[in-house]
């Protein structure tokens, strides 16, 4: 494993211009098998979420997953494609163990999806508008454990162990076209698509979307060409780059490595890339020609896919907002500045604020809570605020506490940690950890007496007129009732005992 | 022959064995054991069985025998065909016996699932008697490929039952089973049941679930029934068919309607096609003779013959040898030592998963099976595909217009099953294209997905061996094959004086004489 040379960003970016694609493998939720009536579950013990089908037994026929087409149609539409009315399945032929028949059955010349695009938000509010050429079914291969070898790799291993729990697992490939113009945001650009995408199929709930357990897989395509040159140049494939960050630090190792490359005068080598996340860098994996012949057929065991306009019609209806058009609605909505709502949107609380709202919260006091109180401790706690455990009744129970002078917002803070460690409810919580604000005027009195006591000269100043000087003896009373009193009230009381006008 | 080998049961067709059993004059223990007698008796000789079946087979006879006998509302309910033994085809996975495929390749396999249609005999309650032998992977026209040694010709121990179905076609003919199911992807049913003088039945691709057949050409595969009378075909392909969610390919039709159309007993008006261009030149004269024969009957019975052409099943031949294999050579892929089956490690050199999967291959298929992956995997390739695979696929289109103008001017097609008689063991062994011309007949059906009937016609002049008479119908049409097949089954043997069956050899006299003869004169 030799490390590449590279080139500068900077150098790479002045030189030549890059040239983006990528397929991205989306795997649905759907309860079973693209293909078998096994379960669709991560995580299991090997080898036990299969049947005859997905083990390829002599005799057995594939089914198609009706729900797997409805997802698939989805994201096509949420992806402003076109919608096949009829399309195959085909066989793409391999001996390879990972995959129980030696073929995988996949859409191959007649995608459900085709002819789409998807306006990609860079951070800085630029709009990217990426062409989707499609977006295919196909059914995703059992997963293979290399042992023995030292780089986890078939080559040198000793010997592979195969779970086909993943066999037959329904996937969507959605294959863009190629993105020209992106620049030196190139980088970003790739990160921000795999983003959107992921986004958009947990949006549609047809993906459990979570890109460490595989659910969203990138292979991306990248190529250079000198600035002003229509042909594109030679590409590399990096494959299962499986985080947005490592999306965005492998288009911009290759855009050095390939650059280093041209400069040197040497032809980029047409080749798949293994990204290793712990070097950040990529190695040639194994030469990829077009040749490569899979020998594609109409899968004769399956009869054409037809998606009639009424059935699309009726999915279309189904769809939620796309997540852009309604973090717009959202912002405009709660009148937070781009900034505030940006970091909304990082703190992966938007939901949840929206939650709060439809709870009976105001914007501001929801965004005070999740920004304010709750971003915090779920970090402190490694989990995500919406899997913290506040629910959104919650925080207007407690706003509305504040609110009615039952508890300050210090009260309140502790009363939060209460409902995390399970106490109760924070009403429950206030009365047990006996922190009511004192609103009984009868103790207040009392207070209130022995601090003009306590210090006869400010009580003085004040029936002088001096109102000011009422914070030494209201500071008095909080103290005395160890903050428990409503410091309003407690003014109200000394003014009106003194016989002063406030 | 007037004398019935074993035992009287063993000839009795299968819906007489129903009626017995129906009037409990016998019992499925009774009749099952008599077949398993047979089996003992004579298939040292036919090897019509890979595997035997005895004790299971028994057993749900004594099931039926048992509910029988205590009456009720659970005898009322057992199908018609409750306690009929029954033989299938290696090709069709079971539980509880070994499936190979005539392959060494899954030699000592079992299944750990029931095919479609085996679920449906276990249903209805039909002993299965065992598996049958067959071209290995279905891959031929004589049985000669069997892994597991060649099926012989009751007619003729010395001559092939056909194939790809010979073990199904002989065990009936033998009377080692009054039923059997085949599976026919070129004529795998037809062609045996017309060189041994029984009935095979090619339903609509799509009225039999496929399911737990292993697949040799998915878009041409069906399987099918086989018996020794055309309404026992016709009671038979009512248990297996039927839509199954399993099968994408299966029709939601029902097929109901078979046993009457057997039963109707006339053909008045009826139009019946001569295919011009499947029959004539290429044809042994013993063949066209009692074709010719047939068309007498039909037509003093009252229907209406005249000619058809259809000029493009000349490219069906050619066009079938190239999506076949094609299919063949996806379908097979599966078998390659990883997960059951054969596995062979390579006698020397590093022990890498491709070097296994080839030394697996290398061991485990036979040449056939070899010369077909190779062609199909030729025909697929890139740069090949859309002049062989592509132009095969747009033969196959011409080929369901020359049905569907044919079946615009007639009701039912007619042509031999096969342009010849049994020919001898090891005859065409070495001549590949010599025997795939044996199936030139037959082909063009599956390459439609109509449904074809095969019954016997007599015998040859020259050589006194079984002919094969073949109706086709237009898809979905099974019951018009039905119809007028039981109507010219009746005429022949009202002509013949008996089944033709009856004019075959005994086995036991085979095993007498040092030379087997062809038995029966006319």
């Amino acid at each position: 494993m030799s490390v590449a040379a590279i080139l500068s960003f900077e150098e790479a970016m002045e030189k030549y211009d890059p040239v983006l694609g990528f397929e991205v493998h989306v795997e649905l939720n759907t309860k079973t098998k693209m293909f078998s009536s096994a379960p669709n579950v991560f995580g299991d013990e090997p080898n036990t979420n299969v049947n005859e089908v997905d083990l390829g037994m002599p005799g057995v026929l594939p089914v198609v997953n009706k729900a797997a087409v409805e997802s698939s149609i989805k994201i096509g539409l949420a992806l402003n494609c076109k919608i096949a009315e009829s399309c195959r399945f085909a066989r793409k032929n391999y001996f390879y163990p990972d995959t129980p028949k030696n073929f995988q059955t996949s859409q191959y010349d007649e995608p459900i999806a085709y002819d789409g695009y998807l306006d990609i938000e860079l951070e800085d509010g630029t709009v990217f508008r990426v062409e989707i050429e499609r977006a295919h079914m196909e059914e995703d291969a059992g997963k293979l454990t290399h042992m023995g070898g030292a780089t986890g790799r078939i080559q040198g291993a000793d010997y592979s162990l195969v779970d086909y729990n993943r066999a037959g697992v329904p996937l969507v490939e959605i294959v863009t076209k190629p993105i020209e113009g992106a620049g030196s945001r190139a980088p970003e650009l790739a990160k921000a698509y795999v983003a959107a995408i992921r986004e958009i199929v947990k949006n549609l709930g047809v993906s459990d979307a979570r890109m460490e357990r595989g659910n969203v897989r990138c292979d991306a395509n990248v190529s250079l060409r000198p600035h002003g040159r229509e042909r594109f140049g030679i590409r590399s494939e990096t494959k299962n780059v499986n985080s947005l960050r490592a999306v965005e630090h492998a288009v911009r190792y290759e855009i050095q490595r390939h650059a280093a490359v041209l400069d040197s005068g040497e032809p980029v080598i047409q080749e798949t890339r293994h990204w290793h996340e712990d070097t950040r860098t990529t190695t040639s994996g194994r030469e990829k020609s077009d040749a490569d012949d899979y020998r594609y057929f109409p899968e004769p065991d399956l009869v054409p896919v037809n998606a009639s306009r009424e059935w699309v019609e009726e999915l279309r209806a189904t769809l939620p907002e796309p997540p852009a058009a309604r973090r717009k609605r959202l912002q405009a909505d709660w009148g937070y500045s781009d900034l505030e709502f940006r970091d909304v949107v990082n703190a992966g609380v938007m939901d949840s604020i929206e939650e709060t709202i439809a709870a009976g919260a105001s914007a501001s006091v929801a965004r005070k809570w999740w920004m304010g109180e709750i971003v915090g401790r779920a970090k402190t706690a490694d989990v995500e605020p919406s899997e913290l455990g506040v629910a959104p009744a919650t925080i207007v129970e407690l706003n509305q506490l504040v609110e009615d002078g039952k508890i300050n917002n210090k009260m309140a803070s502790q009363v939060l940690d209460g409902v995390l460690a399970g106490e109760g409810t924070p009403a429950e919580i206030v009365e047990k950890r006996g922190l009511a604000v004192v609103s009984d005027d009868g103790p207040l009195l009392e207070a209130i007496d022995a601090a003009l006591a306590a210090q006869p000269d400010v009580a003085e100043k004040i029936r002088g007129g001096k109102v000011q000087a009422i914070g030494a003896i209201v500071g008095g009373v909080m103290k005395a009732t160890r903050g428990q009193a409503d410091a309003g009230r407690v003014r109200e009381l000394i003014l009106e005992k003194l016989g002063v006008e406030g | 022959m007037s004398e019935l080998d074993n035992s009287g049961l063993i000839r009795l067709s299968a819906a007489q064995l129903a009626a017995k059993l129906a009037a409990r004059e016998v019992t499925s223990v009774e009749v099952t054991q008599a077949y398993l007698d047979r089996i003992a008796e004579v298939d040292g000789q036919v090897n019509a069985f890979l595997h035997v079946n005895g004790e299971e087979a028994l057993a749900v006879a004594a099931e039926v025998d048992a509910i029988r006998a205590a009456g009720g509302a659970e005898a009322e309910a057992l199908h018609e065909l409750a306690g009929v033994p029954i033989a299938v085809k290696d090709l069709i996975v079971t539980i509880g016996q070994p499936t190979t495929a005539g392959s060494k390749i899954l030699e000592g396999w079992h299944s750990p699932y029931d095919a479609t249609v085996i679920k449906k005999l276990r249903a209805a309650k039909m002993p299965i008697l065992g598996k049958t032998n067959l071209d290995e992977f279905a891959m031929g026209s004589s049985t000669e490929h069997s892994a597991y040694g060649p099926t012989r010709n009751p007619w003729d121990l010395d001559r092939i039952p056909g194939g790809s179905g010979g073990g199904s076609a002989a065990a009936v003919a033998a009377f080692e089973a009054p039923l059997a199911l085949g599976t026919d992807t070129g004529g795998s049913i037809r062609q045996p049941g017309a060189v041994t003088g029984t009935v095979g039945m090619k339903p609509t691709y799509g009225a039999v679930s496929r399911y737990g057949a292993i697949a040799m050409a998915s878009s041409l595969d069906q399987i099918g029934p086989v018996s020794r009378t055309v309404l026992d075909s016709a009671l038979l392909q009512e248990v297996i068919g039927g839509h199954d969610p399993f099968d994408s390919t299966s029709l939601t039709d029902s097929f109901d309607n078979l046993v009457a159309a057997a039963k109707t007993g006339n053909v008045e008006g009826v139009k019946i096609g001569i295919i011009k261009e499947l029959h004539g030149e290429g044809y042994q004269a013993g063949v066209e003779n009692r074709f010719n024969e047939s068309l007498e009957l039909l037509k003093e019975a009252g229907a209406e013959i005249v000619e058809v052409s259809c000029p493009n099943f000349k490219y069906a031949l050619g066009a079938y040898y190239l999506i076949m294999p094609s299919e063949v050579s996806s379908n097979l892929a599966k078998f390659d030592g990883v997960r059951y089956g054969l596995r062979v490690l390579p006698k020397d050199g590093p022990m890498t998963i491709e070097r296994v999967m080839a030394a697996t291959r290398a061991a485990g298929f036979g040449d056939e099976v070899k010369r077909r992956i190779i062609l199909g995997t030729y025909a697929l390739s890139a740069g090949y595909y859309d002049a062989y695979y592509g132009s095969a696929q747009k033969v196959r289109t011409l080929i369901q217009r020359d049905f569907d103008a044919a079946f615009a001017q007639a009701d039912v097609l007619i042509s031999p099953t096969a342009p010849t008689t049994a020919f001898k063991l090891g005859e065409k062994l070495d001549d590949p294209l010599a025997m795939y011309l044996n199936d030139v007949a037959t082909i063009p059906a599956n390459m439609a997905g109509v449904p074809g009937l095969s019954l016997p016609g007599g015998l040859a002049d020259e050589d006194g061996l079984p002919v094969g008479i073949q109706l086709l119908a237009p898809a979905r049409e099974d019951a018009r094959l039905y119809r007028v097949g039981a109507v010219l089954e009746s005429l022949l043997e009202a002509k013949w004086g008996g089944p033709l069956l009856d004019r075959a050899p005994s086995l036991q006299a085979a095993l007498d004489s040092s030379s087997t003869t062809a038995g029966g004169s006319n």
